[in-house]
């Protein structure tokens, strides 16, 4: 019964490892291009598991940005994995042990969550240790070749793969946008506002971790006060 | 560099990791603040749409192509379809745009 619980969680992990496998390959490439070596490309990926997070940990590696500045972009970058880790807390069964519930913090990537919480009653743990088993192994192994055979790839195959960070963030955006017009607003002015940065003058030589920083306190911040969620569509989403 | 790359790989998986593990084990009833709820749950939506344009439009060689790249995502986004498919889709239209325009 356990057992089956575990390779129900793996089978609907396959489809993540996949789509993470083509990510961190581009991910290794950006890696490779400020300077980070396979190991540590690996390692990164190995400890971290977040797309967005480690993006912009390799730009403000790149730009040589201050210890400071990556705790606080990690943190804010990754703060939706809070809301996540409340929603899962109510989730699983109250006795859960606490070594079971650390093991559990490790799977809380957007997908594998997803899932996680769409399994039904209460989560036995099991199920996303299974769920985050081969994306585990895919994220960290797709970046691992993007480091040593980014540069194998012409040209061409890697303008190609570099967009599918960016079709894998439009994939988790525009469903929920589709069906709430305030995310959909908060989606329009948040790119909206990431392209002013780019091309105002003085804005644009704010780093690209301190950017997503102000816009996402100032449009989350203003949705959150002008349109509050109610309980039910928060955990949901 | 003057900063070390495993003190950064440190210090950004203890803040991921802690971020991911606290609420779990710390928080074991609702949390009850409507604002703070609302809040993380406008963020991710916020951060990625940051994160994805204008970058998407110069990730690419030519912005006309990384333009393909994001209405199709965007298309297929809009019916549904999964991670996988959106993305791998949104590079296929890019390599074949790319092989039109060079």
């Amino acid at each position: 019964m356990k057992r089956k619980v575990f390779f129900k969680g793996i089978k609907d992990g396959i489809p993540i490892a996949l789509g993470y496998l083509a990510v961190s390959f581009t991910l290794g490439i950006a890696a490779r291009k400020v300077g980070l070596g396979a190991f540590a490309a690996t390692l990164m990926s190995f400890t971290n598991n977040t797309s967005a997070g480690e993006f912009a940990a390799l730009s403000l590696i790149g730009a040589g940005s201050s210890y400071a500045e990556m705790a606080l972009t990690q943190f804010v970058i990754n703060a939706r994995y809070m809301l996540m880790s409340c929603s899962l807390s109510q989730k699983i069964p109250k006795e859960t042990p606490i070594w079971k519930r650390m093991l559990l913090g490790y799977c809380i990537t957007d997908e594998v969550f997803g899932v996680s919480y769409a399994y039904p009653g209460k989560l036995d743990t099991l199920y996303s240790y299974g769920a985050m088993l081969l994306p585990a192994v895919g994220w960290s192994l797709g970046t691992f070749l993007g480091v040593v055979l980014g540069n194998v790839l012409p040209q061409r195959i890697l303008s190609a793969l570099g967009v599918a960070l960016y079709g894998m963030f439009i994939a988790i955006i525009v469903p929920p946008a589709k069906k709430n017009k305030v995310i959909a607003g908060s989606v329009i002015v948040s790119m909206a506002m990431s392209w002013a940065f780019s091309v105002t003058p003085v804005l644009k030589n704010i780093s690209s971790g301190f950017t997503i920083i102000i816009i996402t306190l100032v449009v989350a911040g203003a949705a959150a006060l002008i349109f509050p969620v109610e309980e039910e569509a928060a955990d949901e989403a | 560099m003057k900063h070390n790359v495993y003190i950064y790989i440190f210090i950004m998986a203890a803040v991921t990791y802690l971020i991911r593990t606290l609420p779990l084990t710390l928080i074991r009833k609702d949390i009850k603040n409507k604002f703070i709820r609302s809040f993380l749950h406008y963020v991710p939506y916020v951060t990625l749409s940051a994160m994805t344009f204008p970058a998407i439009i110069t990730a690419t060689q030519s912005p006309v192509s990384g333009a393909v790249g994001l209405v199709v995502a965007v298309v297929l986004a809009l019916f549904d379809r999964s991670l996988f498919t959106v993305a791998t889709a949104a590079c296929g239209a890019v390599f074949l745009c790319e092989l039109f325009i060079r």
